[in-house]
């Protein structure tokens, strides 16, 4: 949908680091040429400018399939360009806006505009698309006018898509499409009017429940329709053990399915409410330490291919009401992958995989994005010091809004360079546009 | 004492102290003049986001007579209802020189975001389902005056536990002071854990069969009960429900002879309770109001003033 832009004009080598891509880890310069594609990967290459990657991994960029980008409709929260600064800062080179943009991303005219406001932006802005007409969940969205587009992915956020029949319908329709349908899976009834995981925590604060076992009907209803409709399907932050297993068990009997994990879910617990900040307010909510165990597990072994920012700016207003009333999300560009490789531990290869190729390959964006780095491939990459520690200050983000609860947690792991289409947008830590 | 928003923040020496000081005020509350000039020109403001009249006035009542100023707040007549934020509306409320805040709130918490916004001490007067710590303070000053000491006693908490305020701060106090308690109700109104509920060293149990529990009970403690929340039958019927639950005149005579009976009010009357358990001899519910006003005023005296009367 994106044509390559023409990259810097100038040749440039990254020099003496480990490359880990999709293809796995060795040592090598990367030569990038004036066209914003590799020329070559190997050693004792050199170039006009010279990037030292001493200590340093060089790896595909990452990609985010899930985050606000706050346009249109949003602007007193994130900008497409104050959103992909903070996605460049965070090692992306593509993200994917939700469409619960205002109006929503329904048609045509709404993709086009966002893509066209990305196109100048420091990251690669891609769309997923409403998958019914004003996220209403009754009429289809246009689906195939937007596959044209270059939409991938197609979701009605602010919920599951509750209307069973419709989602059947939907799948079918992207099969042929060559599409995905991303569901965040939720029994609405079983779920409704509640605001914390129903277990201990929810108990003893006396805050509205939500049983981990509306998330686990949503998985096995949309398990199910896949598997009748052979169509794609993308579940979006799963937060239980039991979600993760069915939905691991259902892809080895052969239906087309993908699953998304966030950092929030693998790093905090249902315990965090005690204070009732909703900061720590979350859709799903935070679980249990044995389901934050299992998200952790499944990303390690693969059973979750994606690790989602999950990047929801809130205004300061909307997080200084009631924590049954106020509203969920954190901005997360900027800090996924310092909590992946700090408090969720995960490996590199772990971590890179979760955050780049596995995501590129579920939206569609694998020619660009993602996979290996090879010569002839578009330089679409970053530059991580994996061994640095350091915390975020909301205060200084590049976001517009500064709803984390990640500010000066300790986090290992810092982008030092992002390569988009060979201009290097992040140098030293710096956005450089 | 900073605030007063748990009782699980209060813990055993804080609700001891509370009681202790609440049987100087009695005495007071007792005289022909039942006031002292302890909180002169002290301001007490009543925040409630949610109607309760008789909470409201018993804050009141106990604020006058320690003589402090009082402003009253309420969500129905505010500008809550233009939008304003928790925050400003604190934050609002504050710069009139206020001292203390009692909050009142239909979400579980308000009181705590509160206490993180403002410099005045907070009390919480009821947040959702979660804490009414005055509540559970009067029930055991006016358990301990009629019975000396709780430790040990069997205490029956009847109703719609999992959306009862009451039943999590009662919890709480009565095991602070080595009351063993029994949640009593259908499933349906029984929390999804009882985790953390009570520090000990009282014991917690739970049942769902009023007649077995009864006989081996020193206290039944009934709530309020309502047949729906937020448009959701939890419950056939109330019939069906007093029927099960309710304290009838048969039931209560199965009680032990010095058994008593509690209730926070309003009262359903034929519902949780029948009218004649309501009014005869075990009831401790009217004493229950009485203590209310004694406890407020110690806990306001507490926060805004310290020492001893």
């Amino acid at each position: 949908m994106t044509s390559s832009p023409t990259g810097r004009g100038q040749a440039l080598v990254i020099r003496g680091g480990t490359v880990l891509d999709a293809g796995g880890e060795r040592r090598a310069d990367v030569l990038i040429g004036a066209d914003g594609r590799i020329a070559a990967v190997g050693t004792d290459l050199d170039a006009p400018v010279r990037i030292d990657a001493g200590d340093c991994v060089v790896t595909p960029g990452l990609v985010d399939l899930f985050a606000q980008l706050g346009q249109p409709g949003h602007e007193d929260t994130e900008t497409i360009a104050s959103a992909a600064r903070a996605a460049a800062l965070g090692g992306f080179t593509a993200v994917v806006a939700r469409p619960d943009t205002d109006p929503p991303a329904d048609c045509a005219a709404v993709v086009r505009e966002i893509l066209a406001i990305g196109a100048d932006a420091v990251c690669d802005v891609r769309v997923s698309g409403a998958l019914t007409v004003g996220l209403g969940g009754e009429r289809l969205a246009p689906m195939a006018e937007l596959a044209a587009l270059g939409v991938r992915l197609f979701a009605d956020e602010g919920g599951s898509t509750a209307d069973t029949r419709l989602l059947r319908r939907a799948l079918e329709y992207a099969a042929d499409l060559g599409v995905t349908v991303a569901d965040q899976p939720e029994d609405p009834t079983l779920a409704r009017g509640g605001c914390a995981h129903e277990g201990e925590w929810a108990s003893r604060l006396g805050l509205p429940g939500i049983p981990a076992e509306a998330e686990e009907l949503g998985v096995m209803r949309d398990l199910a329709l896949a598997h009748l409709t052979g169509g794609s399907l993308h579940l979006r932050r799963l937060s239980t053990a039991a979600s993760l297993s069915m939905a691991a068990a259902a892809r080895a009997g052969g239906v087309a399915v993908t699953t998304a994990v966030t950092p929030q879910h693998a790093v905090l617990t249902e315990a965090a409410l005690a204070g009732y900040d909703p900061v720590f307010l979350f859709r799903p909510p935070l679980r249990p330490e044995a389901d934050r165990l299992a998200v952790l597990a499944a990303l390690a072994d693969g059973r979750a291919d994606v690790l989602v920012s999950d990047h929801w700016p809130q205004p300061l207003e909307a997080k200084e009401l009631p924590v049954d009333a106020a509203a969920p999300g954190a901005v997360g560009l900027e800090t996924v992958l310092g909590l992946a490789l700090g408090p969720m531990g995960l490996t590199l290869a772990q971590a890179l995989a979760a955050l780049s190729w596995n995501p590129a390959a579920v939206a569609g964006l694998a020619d660009a994005h993602g996979g290996r780095l090879v010569a002839g491939r578009p330089a679409n990459l970053c530059v991580i010091d994996p061994s640095a520690v350091w915390s975020h200050d909301p205060a200084t983000g590049a976001s517009r809004s500064r709803n984390t609860p990640f500010g000066g947690v300790e986090l290992r792991g810092r982008v030092r360079h992002t390569i988009l289409w060979g201009e290097p947008v992040v140098s030293d830590g710096r956005v450089q546009r | 004492m900073k605030h007063l928003l748990s009782i699980a923040e209060l813990g055993r020496d804080g609700v001891d102290e509370v009681l202790r000081v609440a049987d100087s005020f009695a005495e007071v509350n007792a005289r022909a003049i039942p006031k002292v000039p302890a909180l002169r020109g002290r301001t007490v403001a009543t925040v409630f986001f949610e109607d309760s009249t008789r909470t409201r006035l018993s804050f009141e009542t106990a604020a006058k007579r320690l003589s402090a100023d009082t402003l009253s707040f309420s969500a129905s007549s505010s500008s809550v209802n233009k939008g304003e934020s928790l925050r400003d509306t604190a934050l609002t409320i504050e710069a009139l020189g206020v001292d203390c805040l009692v909050v009142r709130h239909k979400s579980a918490g308000v009181p705590w975001q509160l206490a993180r916004w403002v410099d005045a001490a907070v009390v919480n007067a009821g947040d959702g389902w979660h804490e009414h710590p005055t509540q559970a303070l009067l029930d055991c000053w006016a358990l301990r005056r009629r019975v000396g000491q709780l430790e040990g006693l069997h205490i029956a908490i009847v109703g719609d536990i999992r959306h009862s305020r009451v039943a999590r701060s009662d919890v709480a106090a009565f095991s602070l002071l080595g009351a063993d308690v029994t949640l009593v109700a259908p499933a349906t109104l029984q929390p999804a854990s009882t985790v953390g509920w009570a520090p000990g060293p009282g014991r917690l149990a739970v049942s769902a069969d009023l007649d077995a529990v009864l006989g081996g009970c020193d206290v039944v403690y009934l709530l309020r009960m309502q047949l729906e929340r937020q448009g959701e039958p939890l419950l056939p019927s109330l019939r069906e429900y007093t029927e099960r639950f309710g304290l009838t005149a048969a039931r209560a005579d199965r009680l032990s002879d010095k058994a008593l009976v509690m209730h926070p009010g309003p009262m359903n009357r034929g519902v949780e309770i029948a009218a004649e358990v309501a009014d005869g001899p075990r009831s401790l519910i009217l004493e229950q109001v009485e203590a209310g006003v004694s406890v407020r005023m110690a806990v306001l005296f507490l926060l805004l003033q310290g020492g001893t009367p």
